[in-house]
C-alpha cells in the first residue's frame, strides 16, 4: 500500500464573500468570534465558590481531591473570597438563618457568575421539609444547574460542570447579555418578590392560606 | 418484668450518693422523688425553684450541665404542660442531681439560674429561643439559634413542623438585579 503525504486541508471552510477570498491567514492562526473565544476561556478556568453547608459538601471536597481531581477540567481552584469566583456551588441545606449570608455571596461575586444547585437539599430542601429549612435555593437565587442525588456522587458534580461548560460555550457572550433575558428567569420564579423580607406575607404562607381556604369551604356550605 | 430501678440490688437507694439532696429535702419536705440507676432526681415547684437552687448551688453543686425543657402537650397523664428540666452534678463528691419544675401556659415563667451558674445563659437563651420560657432575671434573654426576627418557638408542640412561611420570606434575587 503506497502511503501518501497527507494533502493539506483547510480547517476553516473557505466564505465566498470577497472578503474572505482575500483572507491568507499565516500557520498557527485561527479566526473566531470575540464571544466565543471570552466563554472558551471562561468555561476552562472556573473558580468555585465551595458554599458547602452539609454532607454534600464533603462530597465536594471528595470531587476537589486527587482521585477526582476537578483540575482536569479547570476548575480545581476553590476560593474562599466571592470577589475571586464566578461558579457558586452550594453544596447542602441552606436554612433560614444561611439564606442572607447566601444571597450576600451571590451578590458579592462578580459577573460572569454561574451557580450550580448540589444535592436533594440545596434543591428542593430534601427530606428536611421543616420551618427552618429553605425549600430550594432556586426560589431565591438564580440558579444553572442542579445535580440530584443525596449526595451526588463526584461524577455527578463533574458531570454537572461539564454541562455547565457546554452551557458556558453556547451561550455565553464577553460583555454578559445572555444574563439580560428576563424570560428566562421568569420561568424559574415561583415565588414573587416581597417588599420587605421582615414581614410575613400572607399569600406565600401555606398555613394561613390552608386556614383561608378552611373558612371560605365552611362559609360555602353554610 | 418490672424495671424498677429502686428494687434491684445494685441500685439500691443506699448506695446513692445524695447528701446534697438529703439537705434539700430536709429543708423542703415532701418533695415529690425518685431514683433511676443510681442518680436522683426531684420535682421542686416552680415558686421555691429560686431558693431550693441557692441552696443546692451552696450545697455543693458548682457545676450546671444542662437546663433543657419538654412540652408535654397533649401528652398522656401529663398535668403541666413544660417541664423544665435542671442537671446538677457537684464535681467533688461527683453527686448529680436531676431537678424538674413544671411550668404552664400563659407565660410560662421561673427565675434565671444565670446568677448561681452562669452557664445558664446560653442554655436558658435556648430554652427561651426554641419554647418561649421566660426566665426572670436573666440579664441577656434574646434568641439563640433562631433569627431574631422570629416571632415563634418552634419547638413548641403546637408549633407547625413547616413553620408559619417564614423559611419563604426572603427577597428574591434574580439575575438582573445580581
Ligand atoms: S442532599 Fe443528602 S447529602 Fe446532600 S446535604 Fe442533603 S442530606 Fe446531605
Amino acid at each position: 500500500m503506497a502511503i501518501t503525504a497527507p494533502q493539506p486541508q483547510t480547517v476553516f471552510p473557505r466564505q465566498t464573500s470577497s472578503l474572505d477570498a482575500r483572507l491568507e491567514l499565516p500557520e498557527n492562526v485561527v479566526v473566531s468570534r470575540l464571544d466565543e473565544l471570552a466563554s472558551w476561556c471562561r468555561k476552562n478556568s472556573l473558580w468555585p465558590m465551595p458554599f458547602a453547608t452539609a454532607c454534600c459538601g464533603i462530597e465536594l471536597m471528595a470531587t476537589g481531591a486527587a482521585r477526582h481531581d476537578l483540575a482536569r477540567f479547570g476548575a480545581e481552584v476553590f476560593r474562599f473570597s466571592p470577589r475571586q469566583c464566578d461558579l457558586m456551588i452550594v453544596a447542602g441545606r441552606v436554612v433560614m438563618k444561611m439564606l442572607p449570608v447566601l444571597q450576600r455571596i451571590w451578590l458579592q461575586m462578580s459577573e460572569p457568575k454561574w451557580c450550580i444547585s448540589m444535592g436533594a437539599c440545596a434543591s428542593t430542601g430534601g427530606v428536611f421539609d421543616t420551618y427552618a429549612v429553605v425549600q430550594g435555593i432556586d426560589r431565591f437565587i438564580p440558579v444553572d444547574m442542579y445535580v440530584p442525588g443525596c449526595p451526588p456522587r463526584p461524577e455527578q458534580l463533574i458531570q454537572a460542570i461539564i454541562d455547565l461548560q457546554d452551557k458556558i460555550q453556547r451561550e455565553g457572550t464577553i460583555t454578559g447579555r445572555e444574563f439580560d433575558t428576563a424570560a428566562r428567569q421568569l420561568q424559574k420564579r415561583a415565588l414573587t418578590e416581597s417588599g420587605n423580607p421582615l414581614t410575613l406575607d400572607a399569600s406565600r404562607n401555606p398555613v394561613i392560606q390552608r386556614q383561608l381556604a378552611a373558612e371560605r369551604s365552611a362559609a360555602a356550605v353554610r | 418484668m418490672s424495671v424498677e430501678p429502686e428494687t434491684s440490688p445494685e441500685m439500691s437507694t443506699a448506695e446513692v450518693c445524695d447528701a446534697g439532696y438529703q439537705a434539700l429535702a430536709a429543708a423542703f419536705p415532701g418533695l415529690e422523688t425518685s431514683v433511676f440507676r443510681g442518680q436522683r432526681r426531684v420535682v421542686v415547684p416552680a415558686a421555691s425553684l429560686a431558693e431550693a437552687m441557692r441552696q443546692l448551688h451552696q450545697a455543693g453543686f458548682d457545676l450546671l450541665v444542662d437546663v433543657s425543657c419538654v412540652d408535654y402537650l397533649e401528652y398522656r397523664g401529663a398535668t403541666s404542660r413544660y417541664g423544665l428540666v435542671y442537671l446538677l452534678a457537684n464535681t467533688r463528691t461527683n453527686e448529680r442531681l436531676t431537678v424538674r419544675c413544671f411550668v404552664d401556659d400563659p407565660e410560662p415563667t421561673v427565675p434565671s439560674m444565670v446568677p448561681l451558674w452562669p452557664s445558664a445563659n446560653w442554655l436558658e437563651r435556648e430554652a427561651w429561643d426554641l419554647f418561649g420560657i421566660r426566665f426572670t432575671g436573666h440579664p441577656d434573654l434574646r434568641r439563640l439559634v433562631m433569627p431574631e426576627e422570629f416571632t415563634a418557638h418552634p419547638l413548641r408542640k403546637d408549633y407547625p413542623l413547616q413553620g408559619r412561611g417564614e423559611r419563604h420570606n426572603f427577597p428574591v434575587i434574580s439575575r438582573e438585579q445580581s
